[in-house]
């Protein structure tokens, strides 16, 4: 509807060479050409808004250090893509669960997952990457390795058996918390968060909650796959977020 | 077995991986000195040190499948499955793998528990590794070999980063035979 729009405004503002720069030369109102310039500019963006593909590799959000072009397709992200197999009614009826483990079982696939973030993440002064239990321990151990930063697994609570500072975060019903020891990270760090799959973003937040208090900048959260439906992002305030595939299933 | 007695011998790394682990006395419950590998994880050289041993000892043995135990086997396994191109599988605490799954119960001090694996993971006569952090009584291990074994696999040997002394020499859990880099280390080493 608004591409036919845009399509119709073109063809109006074409009567008046509205594209061309307005020249004194012009039989065509000043004010009616401009009128169409503003409008071609403005259908043209509405246009571009409403049809992005969403289905391909996002760009972070703004990020000094992590700055990205729009929308790029990384011809490795549909074999990433579809390595990931959708199991519906798992855990419990009408959740559709995103299943990483035949991902896992795709050599190449696994590989060229590790080989992005490791990409993005290298060379930028990022000494900790923390990772979600239990899934981010499959994800984030391999690029800490890579970038030469130290692995934080962030746990369930009381299964490190160290000193430890929790953070606690909603659930659908009720509360969860999750754990780091103390000391493993020294204020002042550069930090990436790990984890396979971002939902409501409420375990995220949490991990970033935690780093925070101390003193630990998070450079960026990064996930294989977002749910963009459950609006995850929107938790994560200011941290970016960099995710390679996104599914509609919820 | 453990590395000392298979070449590595006088290896500093080996060294720098004993000197990175934690020990949490009492955790977690008395008597028990807790290997806390978190603090080898802080230690990018000694966490390196770890999959690189790992690496050369199984990247010619034609192995496939790596298996990792829930949480900490899922730490080691994968960058070791990267690096020889094996597919890393998963063996979870029950109810956490979607799919169709098969089951193995083992026995711990007080009661028993499971552990996991898809069935559609692994192929028939595929040569399989176990990794874990840590083995004590060797149950979780033995599980996994019968899962892996279940499936069809050939479990070719189980590797941990850390193993009570009593696995010296050719010491096999269900036959299976086992590699470890280090002994558990003692409550006077450094800790944060």
């Amino acid at each position: 509807m608004l591409f036919l729009l845009y399509i119709l405004l073109l063809s109006l503002c074409h009567r008046a060479p509205a594209i061309r720069l307005p020249s004194n030369n012009s039989k065509t109102p000043f004010l009616l050409r401009s009128v169409c310039v503003s409008l071609h500019l403005i259908s043209y963006h509405l246009a571009l808004l409403f049809f992005r593909r969403v289905n391909s590799s996002k760009a972070s959000r703004d990020s000094e250090t992590m700055a990205t072009k729009e929308d790029v397709q990384d011809p490795r992200i549909p074999k990433i893509a579809s390595s990931i197999r959708v199991i519906p009614d798992f855990p419990k009826p009408g959740i559709m669960f995103q299943d990483i483990t035949t991902l896992l079982l795709d050599t190449e696939a696994f590989k060229d997952t590790i080989d992005i973030f490791v990409e993005r993440y290298k060379g930028k002064g990022i000494s900790v990457v923390a990772g979600v239990e239990a899934r981010g321990f499959i994800f984030g151990p391999p690029i800490a390795l890579a970038i030469g930063a130290k692995f934080v697994p962030l746990r369930k609570p009381k299964k490190l058996p160290g000193k430890v500072i929790s953070e606690e975060y909603s659930l659908e019903y009720g509360t969860d918390k999750i754990e780091m020891h103390v000391g493993a990270v020294e204020p002042g760090e550069r930090a990436i968060i790990i984890d396979d799959l971002i939902a409501t973003g409420g375990t995220l937040a949490a991990a970033i909650r935690l780093l925070e208090r101390v003193g630990v900048t998070i450079a960026e959260c990064a996930c294989v796959i977002e749910l963009p439906v459950l609006k995850g992002r929107e938790k994560l305030g200011e941290t970016p977020l960099f995710i390679l595939v996104t599914s509609d299933a919820a | 077995m453990f590395a000392v007695e298979n070449g590595l011998q006088g290896d500093p790394r080996l060294q720098a991986i004993s000197d990175a682990i934690r020990v949490i006395p009492h955790f977690p419950k008395t008597g028990i000195m807790f290997q806390d590998i978190t603090t080898l994880l802080l230690d990018p050289v000694a966490f390196k040190h770890v999959v690189d041993i790992f690496v050369d000892r199984y990247k010619h043995m034609n192995i496939s499948l790596v298996a990792g135990v829930e949480a900490r086997g899922f730490i080691f396994g994968p960058p070791i499955a990267l690096a020889i191109g094996a597919k890393f599988v998963p063996l979870r605490k029950p109810g956490k793998l979607p799919g169709r799954v098969i089951s193995e119960e083992y026995e711990l001090e007080y009661g028993n528990d499971r552990l996991e694996m898809s069935v559609e993971a692994v192929k028939s006569h595929e040569r399989a590794l176990v990794i874990d952090d840590l083995v004590a009584t060797g149950g979780t291990l033995s599980a996994s070999i019968n899962l892996l074994e279940r499936a069809g696999a050939e479990v070719v040997e189980c590797a941990c980063v850390v193993g009570l002394p009593k696995f010296k020499g050719h010491c096999k859990l269900k036959g299976k035979p086992l590699y470890v880099l280090v002994e558990p280390s003692q409550l006077d080493e450094v800790t944060f």
